[in-house]
């Protein structure tokens, strides 16, 4: 699937809650599901900056293509992680660099797409297209 | 004072207690990181820009004059409501902050030399620690800290035993932010004085919950802010003994602060001149007397009262959540609830009250040594204000309820 099918599935599940919490309860239960990072990842290196609570991010690459996994002590930020993973992850260094991730928007979750959060998901997207950066610098 | 306080009225005086978030009644109980503002701060710092701007101290026409007049009566209203003996022993800052800043670097370089020591406690906001540990770096000094017990109180016979070790300087707060304790300041004061110590006392979780008479207390310095107190920010004081003050060297230069200049050498303005370097804030400065005049029309017995009925309540109902674990249990406790539920991390459940309405701060709290006690990373802490009822408490409880089912 393209980013923007993935975007639009995601948008789909969500748009099946009108309430706020039950879109929580999906998010909340998408943490749970969160592609484990690996244990030896789970090191300051792959700490995010920036989040109040502590997100690991680990990027692998193969067959020219970005794999995250990820792991937070929050749940919910979890579940946002998963989110991004879902929409990135296995794509193309070049797709990752070019993703629009408007849907967070339309789903519900402005509020944590500003900078003044101390949330860190735009840390956390930053992040994972400095990883799709590097990659893309190795492939050339 | 005697007349009867309306709650309601109050809440009336605060426009921005009436609004809604994602369309519930806001309830907001982050009162320890910023209060909410009534209207007579507003309109006072309003009415200045209107009509009475100009630069203070400086001008000889009339309203320059005028200002200055304000913002010298604002000074000695300050002056009068924490007993200070003079007025100009109250040097007005940018905030609590500042004025710590203006005290480690300043009475640090008159009193502090290589292998001297400074005390301060383990409680302290990151504003009342990190400039004396930093000072103590630049003068290679020690920093030595008073720790606390798992309840959040100091103990006294500790510190005595810290004294002995003649620091020159010690400085801890009055209320700690992140547990609410209230410090016995007037015996540790007392403690240090035997010894001959200067004490700064941080007051900024304390002005607006507890009436402060620094002449009673017989504290060197003492700070706060104004926007924890019904105030703007941008606004707070440094109150300072006289002989203290006196001794000390500037801490910035500028316009204001200095007598002569010529092109070899300056001397320096009285007090509180010197300590105020370039055009303060006569806006915020004014608005923060606003602010206090509220808080002593309402009367500190009253909000004394009338907030430990808040925290009472809100810790005996918040107990019927099972795992919740609360962080500062002190018997002498100010209007903080500090606390964890089970394993759930505090963003998680300041993220969902926020999303029913509810403010709270979650997180360390600048106060990181404190979480490093206790081995975690944050907590979500509740802080209340005059204006805050328990019908609000209701809210915030049922809604930690709800946040604990959604994540468990
Ligand atoms: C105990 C204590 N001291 C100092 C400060 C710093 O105050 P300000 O940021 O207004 O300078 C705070 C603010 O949270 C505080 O709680």
């Amino acid at each position: 699937m393209t980013t923007a099918e993935i975007q639009q599935q995601i948008i789909d599940e969500f748009s099946a809650f009108d309430d706020w919490m039950d879109k929580y309860n999906l998010l909340i239960e998408m943490g749970k599901d969160t592609p484990v990072i690996d244990a030896q990842y789970k090191t300051n290196n792959h700490l995010i900056s920036g989040c109040q609570s502590r997100v690991w991010l680990h990027a692998s690459f193969t067959d020219n293509k970005v794999f995250f996994t990820a792991d937070s002590d929050a749940i919910i930020t979890k579940g946002i992680v998963n989110l991004l993973i879902r929409v990135l992850s296995g794509q193309s260094p070049d797709t990752i660099l070019a993703a629009d991730m408007g849907f967070l928007d339309q789903i519900g979750l402005k509020e944590h797409l500003s900078p003044t959060r101390s949330n860190g998901l735009l840390s956390m997207i930053k992040q994972m297209k400095m990883y799709a950066q590097v990659f893309k610098l190795k492939m050339a | 004072m005697s007349h009867h306080i309306d709650l309601e009225d109050i809440r009336s005086e605060f426009p921005a207690l009436h609004q809604l978030v994602y369309n519930k009644p806001l309830v907001y109980l982050d009162n320890a990181a910023t209060t909410q503002k009534p209207t007579s701060v507003i309109k006072r710092m309003f009415q200045y820009y209107e009509q009475e701007n100009s630069n203070i101290h400086r001008g000889v026409h009339h309203l320059s004059q005028q200002a200055t007049e304000a913002f010298e009566a604002a000074r000695a209203y300050v002056a009068n409501l924490i007993h200070a003996q003079y007025a100009h022993e109250v040097i007005f800052t940018r905030g609590a902050t500042e004025a710590i800043n203006l005290v480690a670097s300043s009475l640090g370089e008159l009193l502090l030399q290589t292998n001297d020591s400074v005390l301060v406690t383990a409680m302290e906001h990151h504003s009342n620690f990190v400039p004396w540990q930093q000072l103590c770096k630049r003068k290679n000094a020690h920093l030595l800290t008073l720790p606390f017990s798992r309840e959040g109180e100091l103990d006294l016979e500790e510190y005595a035993a810290l004294l002995a070790k003649n620091p020159k300087i010690v400085a801890f707060t009055h209320i700690s932010n992140t547990l609410g304790t209230i410090n016995p300041i007037r015996e540790m004061i007392g403690m240090a004085h035997e010894k001959g110590i200067p004490v700064l006392i941080d007051g900024a979780q304390s002005i607006a919950h507890k009436a402060v008479d620094v002449q009673d207390l017989d504290c060197d310095f003492f700070v706060f802010s104004a926007h924890k107190a019904y105030g703007p920010m941008g606004a707070g004081v440094l109150y300072g003994k006289q002989k203290w003050l006196d001794q000390m060297p500037p801490y910035q230069y500028g316009g204001e602060m200095v007598d002569k200049v010529s092109i070899s050498q300056t001397s320096f303005n009285v007090l509180p001149f010197k300590f105020e370097a370039g055009t303060p804030d006569v806006a915020a400065v004014l608005g923060m007397e606003t602010a206090l005049r509220f808080i002593s029309d309402v009367g500190y017995d009253w909000i004394g009262n009338h907030e430990h009925q808040l925290v009472d309540y809100a810790t005996t109902e918040l107990s019927q959540i099972a795992d919740i674990r609360f962080f500062g249990q002190s018997a002498h406790k100010a209007s903080v609830v500090s606390f964890l539920v089970g394993q759930i991390h505090p963003f998680d459940l300041g993220t969902l009250l926020d999303k029913m309405g509810v403010a709270v701060r979650t997180g360390h709290h600048c106060a990181q040594p404190v979480m490093d006690f206790y081995g975690i990373h944050g907590t979500v802490r509740a802080s209340f204000a005059l204006y805050n009822t328990i019908e609000e408490v209701d809210v915030f409880v049922s809604a930690v309820k709800k946040a604990v089912r959604m994540l468990s």
